[in-house]
């Protein structure tokens, strides 16, 4: 029997994802160590850990106690060798195939052989993430959903060579770490993204199509299905370029020509309109007024 | 503003029993078609005739991009063959008067609906959207991507969508979907739309 998770390390914790994934791990009691290549990335995520934390006991979602057993399980580090100890390793770097194998191959020779290797990656294969590595048996994709640190969603999947007990393991940590994981193959997308970048293109073809304006797109879909959310607010939150990337990501892969990016998507983002973050996307940040597509 | 009830031959917006029949008014400013029939009245400030999956222009005529009138279309938006939604898809051509649909969405909203405006195009707004969605859900479960349940999960906890595309399209009817599905890839031939294989299986056992 190989060792249980006990110590978990997290990559690119300066980052969105990484410093959520990281407040999960530590939360749920496991021993969290919080690495980046950038120090004050680093700094900046501990300082808004601390700040949450402090929230949650504001709210009464976790005791004083709590939150300071959850501070004292993390530590930061900028040196890969601080990982050597690591059960279980989550990268959360730059979306690159090549940056994300760099990693793994290098800490392929710092930890021990029972070292899980997990990558959050959205748009890379698993298999291609392990692919070259020595230990593509320990390589599983857990794929956890933004805000990282609020979404109970996890997306896991095996690579061809993943070994179900490795699988199993991985499984058996999100759990505990009070996660919820779905299992899917190593395809493009796994099932979410799979489901909603092509769903979010056929909204933008639509306003390119003149069907309806944006704020009736987002009324109709909320009354008549009642999500949360429109897709044109959705998108804006997104950002349209990161709406171009995801279809890069996949269309290449999956000639879907549901995944390729709509040419009205790609005239916004030429036009400075990437959604809430530049002020305008569908919607006008700044009047709070509708842009027609 | 009152609404008259011309004609009524079995509606998928309002079924027997709903309380828009009941609200109707001999001689009003509007007047509804419902189920498939249709007329013209220009006497009226709007006419609204109830949609299926058919198009306006399948009722009143097109000519050239310039058609329009005070015919205005609507449906009351169903998952398939699920209870009707608070949603009214109201549909306009390039020229439809502005009164006639702005009279069209003070009866409906005064009735208590959401209304929103789409052009005379196949599939409205939902239908449009959501069935390359459905299919896309079907498919990914005949190649094993998850389970229907992981799937469905997986909208509700990541998407905030309170119900997932398998259990909605299976809700709906997986034949009704199939209908619907081949109405749109008929017209727009984008694979999307082409029924998945779950539908095509539903839609032949419901004709035996
Ligand atoms: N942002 C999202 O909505 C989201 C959701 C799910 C998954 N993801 C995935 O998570 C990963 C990270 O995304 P993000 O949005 O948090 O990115 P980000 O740019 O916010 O953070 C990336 C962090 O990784 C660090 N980093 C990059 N290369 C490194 C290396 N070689 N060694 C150590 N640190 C390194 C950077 O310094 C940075 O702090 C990507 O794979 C992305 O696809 C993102």
């Amino acid at each position: 029997m190989t060792k249980n998770i006990q110590t978990v390390a997290v990559c690119g914790a300066g980052g969105t994802m990484g410093a959520g994934i990281a407040i999960v791990a530590a939360r749920a009691g496991y021993t969290t160590i919080a690495y980046d290549m950038q120090e004050d990335a680093l700094q900046h995520s501990y300082e808004q850990t601390e700040a949450f934390f402090n929230k949650s006991v504001e709210r009464g979602k976790m005791s004083e106690l709590e939150r300071d057993a959850a501070l004292a399980n993390l530590s930061s580090t900028t040196s890969l060798e601080g990982l050597a100890k690591a059960d279980l390793i989550i990268e959360a770097i730059f979306e690159s195939l090549d940056v994300k194998r760099d990693l793994f191959g290098k800490l392929d020779k710092i930890c021990p052989d029972h070292t899980i290797f997990a990558s959050n990656t959205s748009t890379l294969s698993i298999t291609e993430i392990a692919s070259g590595l020595g230990r593509q048996d320990k390589v599983v994709g857990i794929h956890f959903c933004l805000p990282a640190q609020l979404m109970k969603l996890i997306e896991m999947s095996p690579g061809e060579n993943t070994s179900e007990e490795t699988f199993q393991k991985a499984w058996a940590w999100a759990e505990e770490a009070g996660q919820t994981p779905v299992k899917t193959q190593d395809k493009p997308g796994f099932i979410l993204n799979a489901l909603l970048v092509p769903f979010n293109n056929d909204v933008i073809r639509a306003i390119e199509a003149g069907v309806a304006e944006p704020a009736d797109i987002d009324k109709a879909i909320k009354s008549g299905l009642g999500y949360r959310m429109g897709p044109c607010e959705l998108l804006d939150l997104i950002g349209l370029d990161t709406q171009i990337r995801l279809c890069e990501a996949f269309y290449p892969i999956t000639l879907d020509p549901r995944a390729s990016a709509p040419p009205l998507l790609r005239r916004m983002v030429a036009a400075g309109k990437l959604g809430r973050k530049s002020g305008c996307g569908f919607y006008d940040y700044h009047q709070d007024a509708m842009f027609g597509g | 503003m009152s609404y008259e009830i011309i004609s009524n031959t079995g509606s998928r917006s309002f079924p027997d029993g709903d309380t828009f029949l009941d609200n109707a008014q001999a001689g009003a400013d509007v007047a509804i078609y419902l189920g498939g029939a249709s007329g013209e009245d220009a006497s009226r400030k709007a006419v609204l005739i109830e949609l299926d999956l058919e198009c306006l222009g399948e009722h009143t005529g097109e000519n050239k991009g310039d058609e329009g009138s005070n015919c205005v279309g609507f449906a009351r938006y169903r998952n398939g063959n699920d209870d009707p939604s608070q949603l009214i898809e109201l549909v306009r051509q390039p020229k439809t008067n502005e009164e006639a649909i702005a009279t069209a969405v003070e009866v409906l909203e005064n009735a208590g609906f959401d209304v929103v405006v789409c052009s005379d195009q196949k599939g409205r707004i939902i239908d449009r959207l959501v069935r390359p969605k459905y299919n896309a859900a079907l498919r990914f479960l005949d190649e094993g991507l998850a389970t229907a349940d992981d799937m469905d999960l997986t909208c509700r906890l990541g998407l905030g969508y309170p119900v997932g595309p398998v259990e909605r399209v299976i809700r709906g009817d997986l034949a009704r979907h199939h209908d619907i599905s081949v109405n749109l890839f008929y017209e727009t031939g984008a694979a999307g739309y082409a029924p998945a294989r779950r539908a095509v299986v539903a839609k032949r056992r419901s004709a035996e």
